[in-house]
């Protein structure tokens, strides 16, 4: 009498290869996507020279550090003012003269305007005295704060460029970038901010 | 409720934001995984400001928080746990 031995079933050698290429498939993508995940950063454009604006930026940035997050900080335009350390007439042109004795900065005697009711730096006094008064850190001691808890501080190339702002005239702290290092730190971040 | 016990006070009272929280992690930060820091603030914000702490930072949890009266002022009160 024949018996029928029933093999038990092995998987084809075939379909181990076409496993083992979907795993690698599904690898490959997944390191991929890893790759377009966030980093935990904030990234911030700097625009305005204002104090009140400027006030708004640090505190955020401040804020964001406390929290852990990685912050980069884009300065450009009038926000470059925010960073100087120094004004220096040396190698300007006249334009760019005017432009230094005109605009507010840290290093100007006026020092920085409010974005509103400033009154010829009237408001901004006033409104420096009631921080004062209320205890609020001054814009002066939120840009140290920044830079020691390890904000990236970018200054705009272009911008200075057509200022007429060396790098010498900045906090030391400052790195010249492009827009497209602006947009690299943008796009691996989940909040960017344009102050 | 009882008082959490803690390993270190901060006193950031009379500090505005985003001093209080700036201040905090700052502290834990030397502190030892596993110990509590407890903060005293006046800072209104500091209440909302610590939860959010607490949900965004990986290292820390928010064990209690509790408002004191203390001569007509409030005091909020944060015990902060690092937990990493």
């Amino acid at each position: 009498m024949a018996v029928t031995v029933q093999a038990f079933p092995q998987p084809a050698e075939a379909d181990v290869a076409t496993l083992q290429a979907r795993v690698e498939q599904l690898e490959a993508q997944l390191a991929e996507l890893a790759e377009r995940v966030p980093e935990d950063r904030v990234t911030i454009v700097v625009f305005s020279g204002e104090l009140d604006r400027l006030l708004a930026a640090f505190i955020i940035a401040t804020g964001a550090l406390a929290l852990g997050q990685e912050v980069s900080m884009f300065f450009t335009f009038w926000g470059l003012n925010a960073i100087r350390k120094k004004r220096s007439f040396e190698g300007k042109s006249l334009m760019e003269k005017m432009l230094d004795v005109m605009t507010a900065s840290p290093v100007a005697p006026a020092g920085m305007g409010l974005s509103r009711m400033n009154f010829f730096g009237i408001g901004a006094a006033m409104m420096k005295q009631m921080m004062r008064q209320k205890n609020v850190e001054t814009l002066d001691d939120l840009i140290t704060l920044a830079e020691e808890m390890g904000a990236t501080i970018y200054s705009c190339a272009m911008s200075q460029h057509v200022m007429g702002i060396s790098q010498e005239e900045l906090r030391d702290s400052a790195e010249e970038a492009g827009v497209a290092g602006f947009l690299a730190d943008a796009l691996k971040s989940r909040v960017t901010l344009f102050i | 409720m009882s008082t959490p016990s803690f390993d270190q006070e901060l006193d950031v009272r009379g500090l505005n934001c985003p001093m209080p929280l700036v201040k905090a992690r700052q502290t834990i930060l030397k502190m030892q995984p596993g110990q509590v820091l407890k903060v005293l603030a006046t800072d209104r914000g500091s209440v909302k400001d610590f939860q959010g702490w607490a949900r965004t930072a990986k290292n820390v949890q928010l064990v209690a928080q509790e408002e004191v009266q203390e001569n007509g002022n409030t005091i909020f009160v944060h015990y902060v746990k690092r937990t990493s």
